[in-house]
């Protein structure tokens, strides 16, 4: 592998790179899902390649094949550079990427039970088993069992000296069921919405969750919604599960700290941020108990890895400590940029440089953005909560292009009265402004209720790419939200 | 050892990989699907370039069926031992699963049209070509002290699928995608364009529009949520296109009955003025004559003149239902989601939107939306934001830029309410391969607005 990582940087340099690295992945994943009873899909791709990137003349170039041997290292090594250059004749302002990182070290995911290693017929068996718990309740019309895995290893070797080999293992699972009536469909899910909850780890993540165990209350409750009287339009007070909060993180304060959409390089497609470099350090994002972390070392999280795809090694920083905005997520361009202009702010990545491929450019991705716990047990919130709304697991998402205004469905919700849960409610929906939002937020659930969901579906950047990230979350309450919008 | 492939694989070479899969399969049935694929793009961003990439890749798919079980393997390599390592892979998660009931056959053959769909020009196109455009973009964006961002990609891609039922389909494309968004201090205007012809796309057209929608939108002003008038750009009406066909247009979601047509074919459920179908053989979108199952897709019509008329097929969704056809409009298959509309087209009216405009007498203009998403596919509710130019139209003129809102609408309801179409079809490509949407303008009557922002 060194001599292949070292001619590829030696070409580069050897037409006029300044820096060069290059990243070698080979991938291998397996998929199955299984639909009312009848094994829907089975598969397992394997995928390989390298992805050259380099900055000549001031500018950054990228190219990539899956053909991975020396004549080709050659050409796309060149190719590196001659992209570049082509990039660097619309340019003015040089690319500068800061002190070096120089590191050579080996990363492989903590596993118990290797994913690969179980026998294709104990998935199916385990799956098929939820499904029938689920189908034996009536009124389940479509039950859609899932498991997920993949291994992938990298080799990054950079003109700077490091050399980094990981080994990255995830292991996910889902289910969800279907109920339809006349005019309205009900789903619920478990785990986590999208059919799909994912960590990194090995089959141990499958056995700690127990599909088949779960199966009967998410049927029964899907069933039950579609007799269930829609959530009220008003304005409340909302809980949110930890799984729902996931992705209120995820959109609202994972993606706008982001420093390349910050600088503008996703304007045209996933948008901007409203989090600009003058609100760092002193800009109330929540209240007081909002405290918000990136950390990319928590164990058996989805967002978890040794080093970034730039190298970098994986950290902890705080994003929000009570209630400020304290910190952005970086890559070694975008740290020295807001270092030139905010001396304050760190000169070195905090290691958020990921490629969802070997054919793809790293961009900044969240890691694990999670909402740090409170003091507060579930119960003795809702008892604390005199008229509200608890909702309950993802269903729909969206947010303007600055990450502003957003609205989420939910597929689950109960009516809260007099401290107690009372009737479950169709169709809930809730909206509001991000620091508003955050800024109404009073209590937050303990340690013993946190824990981490992972997102494997986070989409950004042209071409498309999906990055694996996560949140730790607990429930929490927030006052005076909109709720129940349709049209 | 790995085998390098080149920058045009052709049908021979396609062919010739697929036949040693076919040869050395020992599975009742083989599918091999290939895709290959170079990729180039150009992104920027405040005026400058700050990505530029280039991608070439091979995928081979193999599914294979053992009587009633069946096994799908994937890989990116096509030297014979990985090729033989992929179909031993397939055959062998085959037999490891239980028989699934609902499983009959591959497709058979059928006649799938060619159609021309390679440009030359735009397989040539290089890192300079797409540097020169953009150029033009950031110079424009320079000289109106606007910040520019976007992307210029190219896409050469062959597909080529072939089972050992006899179904062989090879269809190479091109296309060609340049989009823009300006940006001042507080307001953004969007424009671009998709052409199968890189000549076609013209930088300086795109530049232009976007200044002018981005002067226009500055310092816009909120409006109160509610029941408006619009008129949605193409962009726009593509995007809510997109989402119906996805919601409810493919049969496996008729038939479990989880669309908003069950049970309402036959029956008014849009505008007379809506006459909507699907044709990946149409030149003016991105042409793709077969699905991937190789299977020739045909032109269906989903609404016409209002009335809800038909959905489309795969093989698996024509087998289980009595009387129906495949369609040719399968996904990779197997798989959970069905078939899907991939090439829709919105039939034109007959007004420009400069006529639509002069003739509102209050209402809002729509450039493009972002972030649509799912709020009840049964209903066809739909949220999202628009974005880069939203204006306040009164007395048949652009009064003022509004602050971004939120939608919230049933689709079909929205439907029911056009009583303008533009008479200009654009192409609209969505993220995701050779799909695309083919909309003109369109003028509804009620759209609701659920919220606003702050910009």
């Amino acid at each position: 592998m060194r001599e292949l990582t070292d001619r590829a940087l030696d070409t580069a340099t050897g037409h006029g790179a300044a820096y060069a690295d290059i990243r070698i992945v080979d991938r291998r994943a397996q998929q199955l899902a299984v639909k009312n009873g009848n094994v829907q899909q089975v598969g397992e791709d394997t995928n390989c390649g390298f992805g050259i990137r380099v900055l000549a003349d001031g500018a950054w170039g990228f190219a990539s094949s899956g053909h991975l041997a020396r004549e080709e290292v050659d050409r796309v090594a060149a190719l590196a550079v001659t992209i570049a250059k082509a990039s660097a004749s619309a340019n003015t302002d040089p690319v500068e990427i800061g002190p070096p990182e120089v590191h050579i070290d080996r990363y492989e995911t903590p596993v118990k039970l290797d994913p690969f290693a179980i026998p294709l017929e104990d998935k199916i068996e385990t799956l098929l088993a939820a499904d029938k718990r689920a189908r034996a309740v009536n009124g389940v019309a479509i039950c859609t069992g899932r498991m997920r895995c993949r291994r992938e290893k990298k080799t990054f070797a950079s003109t700077e000296g490091s050399f980094v080999e990981q080994s990255i293992v995830e292991t996910g699972l889902g289910l969800s069921v279907v109920a339809v009536a006349e005019g309205e469909m009900q789903r619920r899910s478990y785990p986590n919405s999208i059919d799909m909850h994912q960590e990194t780890g090995g089959y141990e993540i499958v056995q700690s969750w127990d599909l088949p165990g779960h199966a009967t209350q998410i049927a029964e409750e899907a069933v039950a919604l579609l007799a269930a009287p829609p959530c009220p339009s008003t304005v409340t007070t909302l809980i949110l599960d930890g799984s729902q909060l996931a992705l209120q993180v995820h959109e609202s304060c994972g993606h706008p700290i982001e420093l390349d959409r910050v600088y503008g390089t996703e304007a045209a497609f996933a948008g901007t941020s409203f989090l600009t470099p003058d609100k760092l350090g002193g800009f109330r994002y929540g209240s007081e108990v909002v405290n918000i972390t990136a950390d990319a070392t928590t164990p058996g999280a989805l967002g978890s890895f040794g080093y970034d795809d730039e190298g970098v090694p994986a950290q902890a920083v705080d994003i929000v400590r009570d209630g400020i905005f304290v910190g952005y997520l970086t890559s070694r361009e975008t740290a020295s940029r807001l270092h030139r202009t905010i001396p304050k702010a760190p000169e070195r990545s905090n290691g958020c440089m990921r490629a969802s491929g070997w054919n793809r450019v790293p961009l900044i991705r969240m890691t694990n953005v999670s909402l740090q716990p409170g003091s507060w047990t579930l119960d003795d919130l809702i008892a604390d909560t005199d008229d509200g709304i608890y909702m309950i697991t993802n269903k729909s998402w969206s947010i303007d292009d600055k990450r502003l205004n957003f609205q989420f469905g939910t597929e689950l919700a109960y009516e809260i009265k007099g401290g107690r849960l009372g009737r479950m409610l169709r169709n809930p929906t809730y909206t509001g402004m991000t620091p508003e939002f955050w800024g109404r937020c009073d209590a937050v659930c303990n340690a013993d209720h946190w824990r981490v969901w992972g997102t494997p579906n986070c989409g950004k950047g042209q071409p498309m790419q999906v990055a694996r990230v996560a949140h730790g979350t607990a429930p929490a309450r927030f006052r005076d939200v909109r709720v129940g919008l349709m049209s | 050892m790995p085998r390098k492939e080149a920058e045009v694989l052709g049908r021979g070479r396609m062919g010739e990989i697929a036949g040693h899969i076919l040869r050395s399969s020992r599975a009742d049935q083989t599918e091999v699907s290939l895709i290959h694929s170079v990729e180039g793009l150009t992104r920027f961003a405040a005026n400058e370039i700050h990505q530029n990439v280039a991608e070439r890749d091979t995928q081979v798919r193999v599914r294979v069926m053992i009587g009633k079980r069946t096994g799908v393997a994937s890989g990116n390599q096509t030297d014979d031992e990985s090729l033989a390592a992929i179909v031993a892979n397939a055959e062998q998660i085959a037999r490891l699963q239980p028989e699934n009931p609902e499983l009959s056959s591959l497709p058979e053959p059928a006649a799938v049209p060619s159609i021309d769909a390679f440009n030359e020009h735009t397989a040539a196109c290089g890192p300079e070509r797409r540097a020169a455009g953009v150029a033009v973009i950031l110079d424009r964006a320079r000289k109106a002290t606007l910040q520019a961002s976007g992307a210029f990609s190219t896409t050469q891609e062959e597909m080529y699928i072939a089972n050992s039922l006899g179904v062989e389909a090879y269809h190479p494309y091109t296309v060609g995608t340049l989009l823009t968004v300006l940006m001042g201090a507080t307001g953004s205007g969007y424009a671009g364009a998709a052409s199968l012809d890189i000549d076609q796309i013209d930088a300086g057209a795109i530049a232009e529009t976007a200044v002018e929608k981005a002067l226009s939108s500055r310092d816009p002003e909120e409006i109160e949520p509610g029941s408006y008038t619009v008129i949605l750009e193409e962009e726009a009406m593509a995007d809510l296109l997109f989402y119906l066909g996805y919601m409810g247009l493919g049969a496996l979601s008729v038939q479990e009955k989880r669309s908003f047509l069950t049970g309402r074919l036959g029956e008014q459920v849009a505008s007379e003025m809506v006459t909507l179908w699907d044709d990946g053989t149409d030149p003016r979108t991105i042409p793709l004559p077969f699905d991937f199952e190789g299977s020739p897709r045909q032109r269906v019509m989903l609404i016409e003149k209002g009335i809800a008329r038909g959905v489309v097929y795969d093989s698996f969704t024509a087998g289980r239902e009595p009387g129906a056809s495949n369609t040719g409009h399968g996904l990779p298959a197997p798989n959970t989601t069905g078939p899907v509309p991939t090439h829709l087209f919105l039939a034109a009216g007959n007004v420009t939107k400069e006529e639509m405009l002069a003739s509102t007498e209050r209402g809002i203009w729509v450039t493009r939306f972002h972030y649509t998403n799912t709020v009840h596919p049964v209903k066809t509710i739909l949220t999202g934001m628009t974005r880069d130019g939203t204006f306040l139209i009164e007395d048949g003129k652009i009064r003022r830029p509004l602050r971004n809102l939120r939608f919230t609408q049933s689709i079909l309801e929205a439907l029911g309410g056009i009583d303008m179409l533009g008479s200009t079809l654009k192409l609209c490509k969505r993220s995701f391969g050779p799909f695309a949407v083919c909309a003109p303008a369109a003028r509804i009557q009620r759209f609701t607005f659920t919220g606003t922002t702050e910009f």
